[in-house]
């Protein structure tokens, strides 16, 4: 009798388990036919009036009845619950083409990047970063750069003074007399000057009354021209590409002698002529050349103990010929869409 | 200085070298050629022709019938200019030719007559009107008669020429005329300079019965001399010169101007005429013009002198401002027959101020404002001799009448040889150094180790060893030196720690969304004394003499610059900006006339947080978006426990939004909202802004690190709720709250502020939670209860603090 009840709630059981459709049914199912007060719990009891003989048989079926209720629900639940997740997983799709929620940041200045281009490649060849002031006394800013009073190239003109000893100091150079004042004479000396200089210029495209400069200057027992032109070589190649030459071009400079102009072969033509070099094939980039004698002299080393070389470069002509850029101007109105160009240069 | 290259085939022999290859060499030793000039570009068919009669046109007045032989044929030609007339030989446009300005002739018919080509006037050959003889100004050209009929006409114009534009620097100076540039080029090309020292044929009489000479101002006039010519007879110069000194871009007036202007070309020295017959004595006296004293220059103007200027007189009145311009009165005119010509040495210091002040630059003053071959003065004088002779009838009296020495000797140089190639890195000769100086016409003689370098005159910019270190490098060549890289002693490098830092402090900006921009330091006045960290009651720094009224003073903030930044945004539809600025401002120091500078970093945000994007609108950027920036800034540099915002109010900034930041109780730097005025006045919207003075900030920050060990024991977390007046702020909780909370309080952070109907009206309720921690065990509730009842107690006691409950 009992044998026959077991066998019948075994098969009432998994057809209700198998078509539970949530996990509450699937719940209630458990509750039903494996709960405290549920039928087999019922048939057990009942299972003291049996024989010996029939005892263990109905237990055993009992229990097999029992486990396989038991595996049937948990099977049942993971395939439930794996079909929930499916489900929740379809309902959480969203459109990976939406954009981002980005972190907006700012862009550097093409000059600063410039200056930092040019810091960094010096700092590798052993040279410092030294700074000054830029309301600059008239002695540092031309007279102990061998351009006395009366020199045409220190043309009242040119220059802002703030009185007749002081003016916004016209190019970095006078970091330079001061650099080799703080040295007291002794070498070496190797530093990188960059900064603001000021021109009395009307503003236009070429022309800005406040412009940067970077200086760089070098002395030591035994610097040579030969110096010179290797340094600027490497810096070339560096900002301007591994395949750039150079020539040096004699100039004047008050505070170098022998002065020289730095040209690259053209980046844009290669040097064949194009409308960049001006069909010449070579773009005039810096002024240089060795430390004269009076400046050395000036700020405390011995012209026969010691030469040197110096350069100074417009970081605005750098970009200006890099980008073709075509305004100066556009360094200073600082127009974002002018900005964000060159986050990455 | 235009050099044509046909005149200067007549010092150096230039046969194989192009006016292209001449330019690059001469620019690649030194002087850039700008650019060179073809004057016959583009002329074609063009040749001499003869005019073999000249009859009126039957139909038009003004128009002539010119028969005219080419050489191969004789043809008509209908010419309208007033100066055409039988026997002339004349430039010829041919039928087919080409004209200035591409125009291409053909035969036409002028009124009924056929006209096979165009006699030319200078202007139709291309020639700049401004610098055409007046004889031809209104007609054609006319050649000398001994010019081949049927040749080509451009060789005789000089318009197969070139001309060479060379940037003259103070350093090229000697090449300002032509014997200089012919010394230049036959160095460069290793060639000889030839050159024919004038004849002049003197007469008996004796030039000193006629003028006598005194300087009073010997330091500024090393040298006076005059000579005397007679006799001359005023007329256009031959049309060579006239050729030359257009191409030189000197207009030709007449024989004896043109003659001065010539020898300057050549030779560098300018020349003055003065008419003998007007001078008004016969003494010369050249002293320092009295203060205030007049003169009328020959282009009739009234001059105002002072004691600086050299004035060349008569012993009483003026008759030239020494250098720069001649009197209107002692003018050669065209009736001029006695001549009295001055080639004298000024000081160049001088002549640029007089010339300067007087805004009167000419060929004259720049050449001695940047210097003269000192030993070629007497040599110009007896080459205008000669010239006049031969071009103006003259008859030259005998002798220089003069003052002061005529020639110095050659500056000496002497130096170790191998110098050169020291201070070139370049392992050249003995020889080849030797001869290079030889090339450049220098005298040197070697005695072992050592050498002795004379250098002539002309040479003045060449004084010092490293000057013949230049002349041996360039023209040797600096592409012939190698490149090395420097052999000495190795030096620390890198940049210092403020560099260091401010670097980062760039990159935390931007990481913040502020774009880095580079604004001017001079402004206005105005904007120069306003958002001043330190205002302090003294006038910024001032140029003396500004472009502009913009740019004026010294900036003593950088924000006023920021605000037009982004005013220049807002006026182009960009109205969601954010920048910021390092740089330096400049403060005044009373009593003195520099200011002190010092580097600020001031940064200014306007419109949205964020983008505009799908998700909607981001909220406007308000006071706590700078001040979050401004605090980042601080919690990188590890500084933000010094650091403290206090109300304040300030000209420019909302009274209710601005707060002085101060580190360790002074104020060095503020942020706040702009005045809604200012933001209306600049078309804005909410703005916000901040200043720093970063530089001393960072110069006297921390720098080193202090390591923790990672945590072992939990800490515990409690969160307070305090009520308070609202007059209570924030600031004054946080304080209260970390002075009482002993060593166990970590951390301090406001995370709630409340204002409404669960309290009351003139109240607030703040929000804390609390961090306690032993880094050396576990805390007991206990032991965190006393602290925080403390807490709570000095809270109630200092600032009427209530629990909420």
């Amino acid at each position: 009798m009992l044998k026959e009840k077991l066998l019948e709630l075994r098969a009432q059981a998994l057809e209700n388990i198998g078509s539970a459709e949530g996990l509450k049914a699937l719940q209630d199912a458990h509750i039903r036919f494996l709960g405290k007060k549920g039928p087999i719990t019922e048939v057990l009891k009942g299972m003291g009036k049996l024989s010996s003989e029939e005892r263990p048989v109905v237990g055993q079926l009992a229990n097999e009845v029992r486990k396989l209720i038991a595996a049937r629900i948990e099977e049942k639940r993971a395939e439930l619950e794996a079909k929930l997740i499916e489900k929740k997983l379809e309902s959480e799709k969203i459109d990976v083409t939406l954009p981002g929620r980005k972190i907006a940041t700012g862009s550097s200045h093409l000059l600063g990047s410039i200056i930092r281009e040019v810091e960094d490649l010096f700092i590798g060849l052993g040279f410092s970063i030294e700074e000054g002031p830029e309301v600059e006394q008239d002695y540092y800013n031309f007279e102990a750069l061998n351009l006395p009073k009366d020199h045409p190239a220190r043309d009242m003109q040119d220059s802002f003074y703030i009185t007749d000893e002081l003016l916004m100091r016209t190019h970095t150079s006078p970091v330079q007399a001061h650099t080799l004042e703080k040295h007291k004479g002794v070498g070496p000396v190797k530093v990188i000057c960059p900064g603001k200089v000021y021109r009395r210029d009307n503003d236009d495209a070429t022309h800005s009354h406040q412009f940067m400069q970077i200086e760089g200057l070098y002395v030591d027992h035994n610097v040579r021209l030969s110096d010179l032109k290797g340094v600027l070589t490497v810096f070339a190649k560096h900002m301007f590409g591994a395949d750039r030459e150079i020539r040096l071009r004699p100039s004047f400079f008050p505070f170098t002698e022998p002065s020289v102009e730095m040209d690259i072969s053209c980046f844009r033509c290669g040097g064949h002529g194009c409308n960049v070099c001006k069909g010449t094939g070579w773009i005039e980039i810096l002024g240089a050349g060795m430390v004269h004698p009076n400046v050395l002299r000036m700020s405390g080393f011995d012209p026969n103990e010691y030469t040197g070389f110096a350069f100074g470069m417009g970081p605005e002509r750098i970009a200006m010929l890099k980008y073709g850029i075509e305004d100066i101007r556009h360094f200073y109105t600082d127009d974002i869409r002018f900005l964000k160009q060159f986050n990455r240069a | 200085m235009l050099v044509s290259y046909k005149w200067l085939q007549e010092y150096v022999d230039l046969s194989g070298v192009t006016p292209e290859k001449l330019a690059d060499k001469i620019t690649n030793a030194g002087i850039e050629v700008e650019h060179i000039d073809y004057p016959g570009a583009g002329l074609k068919g063009i040749v001499v022709g003869e005019v073999e009669s000249c009859e009126q046109h039957p139909e038009a007045e003004k128009l002539h019938l010119c028969q005219v032989n080419l050489g191969t044929e004789s043809v008509q030609i209908v010419c309208g200019a007033p100066n055409v007339a039988a026997g002339q030989k004349v430039p010829v446009a041919t039928v087919g030719a080409r004209i200035a300005d591409n125009v291409k002739i053909k035969r036409a018919k002028l009124r009924g007559e056929i006209s096979n080509g165009m006699i030319c006037s200078l202007d139709e050959l291309g020639f700049d009107h401004n610098y055409v003889p007046k004889e031809y100004a209104d007609g054609i050209y006319v050649f000398d008669n001994d010019v081949p009929v049927g040749a080509d006409a451009l060789p005789y114009l000089n318009l197969d020429d070139a001309i060479l534009d060379l940037d003259i620097l103070v350093s090229s100076a000697h090449c300002m005329n032509m014997i200089g540039v012919a010394y230049e080029v036959a160095a460069i090309l290793d060639q000889k300079v030839q050159l024919k020292k004038p004849v002049v044929d003197e007469t008996d009489q004796i030039a000193s019965d006629k003028i006598s000479i005194s300087v009073e101002a010997t330091d500024k006039v090393p040298y006076y001399g005059a000579r005397m010519l007679t006799g001359i007879k005023v007329a256009p110069s031959p049309r060579w010169m006239q050729l030359r000194l257009i191409a030189a871009g000197v207009r030709p007036i007449s024989n004896v101007v043109d003659i001065s202007n010539y020898v300057m070309l050549e030779y560098g020295q300018p020349l003055h005429t003065f008419d003998y017959d007007q001078f008004g004595s016969d003494h010369v006296l050249v002293r320092h013009a009295g203060e205030n004293e007049e003169v009328t220059t020959l282009d009739g103007q009234l001059r105002k002198l002072t004691s600086e200027d050299l004035l060349i007189t008569n012993g009483k009145k003026g008759v030239a401002v020494a250098g720069v311009m001649g009197g209107e009165n002692t003018e050669v005119s065209s009736t001029t027959e006695n001549v009295l010509l001055e080639a004298a040495v000024f000081d160049p210091i001088s002549i640029r101020k007089t010339a300067a002040r007087l805004q009167l630059r000419s060929d004259a003053s720049s050449r001695y404002e940047k210097g003269l071959d000192r030993n070629r003065v007497g040599l110009a004088a007896d080459r205008a001799a000669e010239l006049l002779t031969q071009f103006a009838h003259a008859t030259v009296l005998k002798g220089i009448v003069e003052a002061g020495e005529r020639t110095v000797p050659e500056h000496k140089i002497t130096m170790p040889w191998q110098k050169i190639n020291q201070v070139l890195g370049s392992e050249l000769t003995r020889e080849q150094i030797v001869g290079t100086l030889r090339r450049l016409n220098f005298t040197v003689e070697v005695a072992d180790e050592l050498m002795h370098v004379s250098v002539p005159a002309r040479r003045f910019d060449v004084t010092i060893p490293e000057d013949l270190v230049e002349e041996v490098g360039r023209i040797y060549g600096y592409n012939h030196i190698p490149a090395t890289l420097p052999e000495g002693s190795s030096t620390h490098a890198g940049l210092t720690p403020y560099q260091k830092i401010r670097r980062k402090v760039e990159r935390l900006m931007e990481s913040t969304g502020l774009s880095q921009v580079y604004t001017y330091s001079l402004t206005s006045k105005e904007s120069a004394s306003s958002y001043v960290i330190h205002d302090q009651e003294i006038e910024p720094t001032q140029v003396v003499w500004p472009m502009s009224e913009e740019h004026a003073a010294l900036r003593q903030s950088i924000v006023p610059q920021l605000v037009n930044v982004v005013n220049y945004h807002s006026n182009r539809q960009m109205p969601d900006v954010k920048f910021y600025e390092i740089g330096k401002v400049f403060l005044p120091v009373k009593g003195e006339p520099r200011p002190a500078e010092e580097e600020h970093l001031a940064g200014i945000i306007t419109g949205k947080r964020t983008e505009r994007n799908w998700e909607g609108e981001s909220a406007g950027v308000d006071f706590f978006s700078i001040k979050g920036i401004v605090e980042t800034l601080f919690d990188s540099l590890a500084v933000a426990d010094q650091i403290e915002y206090r109300p304040s109010k300030r000209d420019g900034l909302h009274p209710g939004q601005t707060a002085d930041i101060l580190r360790d109780g002074k104020v060095i730097g503020y942020l706040g909202a702009l005045h809604p005025k200012v933001q209306n006045d600049n078309g804005l919207n909410a703005t916000f802004v901040f200043e720093v003075a970063v530089e001393s900030l960072l110069r006297h920050g921390k720098t080193a690190i202090d390591y923790h060990f990672l945590p072992r024991f939990p800490s515990t977390t409690r969160d307070i709720a305090l009520v308070v007046k609202r007059t209570v702020s924030a600031s004054d909780l946080d304080r209260v709250i970390r002075e009482n909370g002993t060593s166990l309080l970590k951390s301090v952070r406001l995370f709630d502020v409340y204002e409404g109907s669960h309290v009351a009206e003139d109240e607030k309720s703040m929000a804390f939670s609390l961090v306690y921690f032993d880094p050396e065990r576990t805390l007991t509730d206990d032991e965190v209860n006393a602290v925080h009842e403390k807490i709570v107690h000095a809270c109630a006691e200092q600032l009427g603090a209530e629990l909420r409950g």
